[in-house]
């Protein structure tokens, strides 16, 4: 629809913004190397029209953020726009200088962050930063400023509208955040907005609230807006238009239902069609090797409860997956298991003994059968050591593997998580983020573990990236019959991988039991909550979710 | 103001008192350790023993040490300092005059000094890594670099000696007209303030382009700010707390630091009086002096405590 009537030179009523071969580039400084030139868009073009809703799509490095700042002539770092024309309102901004600028953003174009937590100021009220660009631009005096902010507040169904703005930033909550966020970027009353992955940073069942209100708020005030996520489904229920981007390039341009329903490119059908792991579920065996009992943990001496009467069970070459929002006690959860934070009450039984509760009191065997992936990587490893001394280190501390016997095993290691010799001698910062994960995969496999226990393992990468590490650690499961406690927020992952699931809300475990069971209706209240929030590629699914819900999610 | 604000001042406040005391005894120890005998300095190397023995009895020298330091601390407590040995004054009232000079130098030249090298920072922030900063900051490196008394002579040389703007010796005495007095101080202010300049500037610097860093201060680019006003309005505010540390350490400085300078300018002041008595083996001075320096210093940095407290909203206006 849209690709047929965008023809570059001929400006079209009605519309408000008309990117033309656009090109962006930024100065690289690889390590050991000259400083290079790169390319980030390659004359990519797009127009919107007023009141219209376009959503740029695409996985980290495909330069969507890029491209809609570039609407605001704003380049993070040091990117540069070197080319095309970006015409705003009739004329091309980029050449307005910086004056024109600052001019124009605040006022025809305001941002929407993906972390309003870090995106407010902490040393200011809300509502001096809500009004502060439109007392900036002289649109409105502060009194009717801050009336039109009030007004906002209460469309964004933020609770006390009236006296909400009086508050600091960290008095709010995260979701509650992302819609005074909203409400800041709609006060100056602009032309478009740029949304930049509202709610990524959301829990599932926060993110459904937030996108209802920012999805009623760009309706009824006519604005238009660049919806910027790596998310199909989310953006399929806001927006009217869909560009799919990869590595800088436009991959397909259509509307929202052709691009869902049937997508022209097979880039697209991949990010359609992802996350569909078929995966049998295993019967539990007859005795789990790993038990936890009862367990009972608290933060700051006993004063903050996080874990309260868990117990679930592991059982070997299987996958139990912990399912819950953040502050639910899943992490916490794998700290008391690893001894890192001991319980207060309840034991942890690992092959019929029980385990100690203080990681100092365990013997150097009992650490070597459970080892941990992070979500980070990159933090996750020293930077100043090569692939080959991170993978053999646990070879030599658990083994005493020396010489050629550990480099060998280094290579078969690399081997299985199907990374080439190349990367022995690989610096994790020359790794990209889903290698990075590999090679905290082969440093855990290398300890030979009966459990590996994976913390949110894939939520930092890519959907695409992500989908592959899963496939990898099914197909090492089926190999080593290593079992493994995965944590995440993530219930399409979880569907895909687990064999039994504990569901957690507040530090309780609400429900638990095979994948099947847990995941057959009657539910309770809480999973039925949180299975209904996770979007799904249907337009009109964000409508129906809203309605059909029993619970208000905890974010509000 | 809400309740865990005011305990961690409390706090602060009951720390910094028991690092005085701390402080006092060590003070009190250390003159003890000295060698020589104060009733043999009084009286000179001619005394007798039974004059000897009479003088130790009255000052209460063959009173174990401990007594001798709460008598000592008693004293402090309730404004009485002492006699100074060599001239017999009394030390609090020699002292009052002084302390006062060096307080009214230290605040003409944190008056200049303090917001002369704040906004000097913001400015070199506003033009980072142009040749605006790397000017300021050269500059401030410069003046920081040379020794002060480098400084002051190189400032009497020139505004004294060539151009006789100012006196090169900076006597004040009591009923001195205001005007002329600011006149008097106007050279050893300087040289204070270009010694202090350039750390405060500094940091300053540091501190604002560590906040820039922050997604908040991309949020206030985007709304259309200037680069000046999104430093001042959006950076600086967050990067209070350590900004004040390194002012207070600075202004603790000017007080107990200030010995050369004042040397240099005669000017009659802590500084001189403590180098005087120095030379002069005055041990109750020289304790007197000591404990105030450390009195001043410990309060400086209880006060940039505070204030980092009290800038901080999370503390200031808890959930």
């Amino acid at each position: 629809m849209a690709d047929s009537n965008a023809k570059p030179g001929q400006p079209k009523p009605g519309v408000l913004l008309d990117i033309r071969n656009l090109r962006i580039e930024a100065t690289v400084y690889p390590p050991g190397e000259a400083p290079k030139n790169i390319v980030l868009v390659h004359d990519v073009s797009l127009t919107l029209e007023k009141g219209k809703v376009l959503g740029l799509i695409g996985e980290s490095g495909a330069g969507k953020s890029t491209i809609g700042l570039s609407s605001m002539g704003y380049g993070r770092g040091g990117v540069r726009i070197t080319g095309g024309e970006v015409i705003l309102n009739g004329r091309d901004i980029l050449k307005g200088g910086k004056e024109g600028f600052r001019k124009l953003r605040g006022r025809e174009v305001c941002y929407v962050a993906q972390s309003a937590a870090a995106a407010f100021n902490p040393a200011h009220r809300l509502m001096d930063q809500v009004v502060e660009a439109t007392l900036l631009h002289g649109t409105a005096t502060r009194a009717e400023a801050e009336k039109r902010a009030v007004a906002l507040f209460r469309k964004l169904s933020l609770p006390n509208p009236e006296t909400i703005g009086e508050r600091f930033p960290h008095q709010v909550s995260g979701g509650q955040l992302q819609r005074v966020m909203t409400a800041m970027a709609l006060c100056s009353e602009p032309d478009l907005i740029v949304f930049d992955e509202p709610t990524t940073a959301l829990d599932v069942t926060t993110q459904i609230d937030v996108l209802a209100a920012i999805k009623d708020a760009i309706r009824d005030t006519h604005v238009a807006a660049l919806y910027i996520t790596h998310d199909l489904a989310v953006v399929a229920q806001v927006s009217d238009e869909i560009m799919v981007l990869r590595h800088g390039r436009l991959v397909e341009w259509g509307g929202t239902r052709q691009i869902i329903k049937e997508p022209r490119q097979e880039y697209t059908n991949a990010l359609v069609s992802v996350h569909e792991i078929e995966h049998q579920e295993q019967n539990p065996g007859a005795t789990p090797f790993l038990s936890v009992k009862n367990v009972t943990a608290a933060y700051g001496g006993g004063h903050v409860k996080v874990l309260k009467n868990v117990s679930v069970d592991i059982y070997p070459g299987q996958t139990l997956a912990v399912v819950g929002e953040s502050g639910s006690g899943k992490s916490t959860l794998a700290r008391a298991i690893t001894g890192l934070l001991p319980p207060e009450q309840g034991t942890v039984t690992f092959d019929g003994r029980p385990l100690a509760n203080r990681l100092a009191g365990r013997p150097k065997e009992d650490l070597r059968q459970l080892q941990m992936i992070y979500q980070m990587a990159d933090v996750a490893m020293n930077p100043r050591q090569t692939v080959g001394t991170i993978i053999g280190r646990p070879l030599e501390f658990y083994f005493g593997m020396r010489g050629r016997e550990r480099d060998k095993r280094v290579a078969e290691l690399l081997d299985e998580i199907e990374m080439g010799k190349g990367f022995v001698d690989r610096y994790p910062a020359e790794l990209s983020g889903g290698q990075k994960q590999r090679v905290c995969i082969a440093r855990s496999l290398a300890a030979k573990p009966k459990l590996i226990i994976c913390d949110e393992v894939t939520s930092a990468l890519d959907p695409l990236v992500a989908n592959g590490i899963l496939k990898l650690l099914l197909d090492l499961q089926q190999h080593e019959k290593v079992a493994y406690l995965f944590i995440t927020h993530d219930l399409a992952t979880v569907k895909s991988i687990a064999d039994s699931i504990a569901v957690m809300y507040r530090g309780e475990v609400v429900r638990y039991g095979s994948k099947s069971k847990v995941l057959t209706p009657p539910f309770d209240a809480y999973t039925d909550l949180l299975l209904s929030s996770v979007p799904e590629m249907e337009i009109g699914w964000l409508e129906k979710a809203i309605k059909g819900r029993r619970m208000a999610s905890a974010g509000n | 103001m809400s309740s865990p604000i005011l305990k961690l001042i409390a706090q602060r406040i009951a720390l910094g008192i028991l690092l005085l005391l701390a402080i006092s005894v060590l003070i009190f120890a250390g003159t003890q350790i000295l060698p020589g005998d104060v009733a043999q300095a009084i009286l000179g190397q001619s005394a007798t023993p039974e004059s000897l023995a009479n003088l130790r009895e009255q000052l209460g020298l063959n009173d174990p040490a401990y007594v001798r330091y709460f008598h000592w601390l008693g004293g402090v407590l309730t404004g009485d300092l002492g006699t100074a040995m060599s001239s017999g004054q009394d030390i609090a009232t020699s002292i009052k005059g002084r302390l006062w000079n060096t307080l009214f130098l230290a605040f003409w030249a944190a008056i200049v000094a303090i917001p002369l090298a704040i906004t000097l920072g913001l400015i070199a922030v506003r033009f980072r890594n142009g040749w605006v900063d790397k000017l300021i900051s050269g500059l401030a490196l410069a003046s920081t670099s040379f020794p002060e008394f480098f400084i002051g002579y190189l400032l009497v040389f020139y505004f004294a000696v060539q151009h006789q703007w100012f006196p090169a010796i900076s006597t004040v005495y009591d009923g001195m007209p205001f005007g002329e007095r600011m006149q008097a101080i106007a050279l050893p202010a300087t040289a204070l303030t270009l010694v202090v300049l350039a750390h405060m500037m500094r940091m300053t610097r540091a501190a604002i382009l560590n906040v820039m860093q922050s997604a908040y201060v991309e949020t206030a680019e985007l709304k259309g700010l200037s680069a000046f006003a999104v430093i001042r309005k959006h950076a600086f505010p967050n990067a209070i707390a350590p900004i004040i540390n390194v002012v207070m350490l600075n202004l603790a400085y000017l007080i107990v630091g200030v010995v050369v300078v004042e040397v240099i300018f005669v000017y009659p002041g802590m500084g001189q009086y403590l180098v005087d008595h120095v030379t002069k083996r005055d041990v109750p001075v020289v304790q007197a002096v000591g404990l105030i320096f450390a009195a001043v210093y410990i309060s400086l940095n209880i006060i940039a405590d505070i204030a980092a407290i009290v800038a901080n909203p999370r503390l200031r206006h808890p959930k």
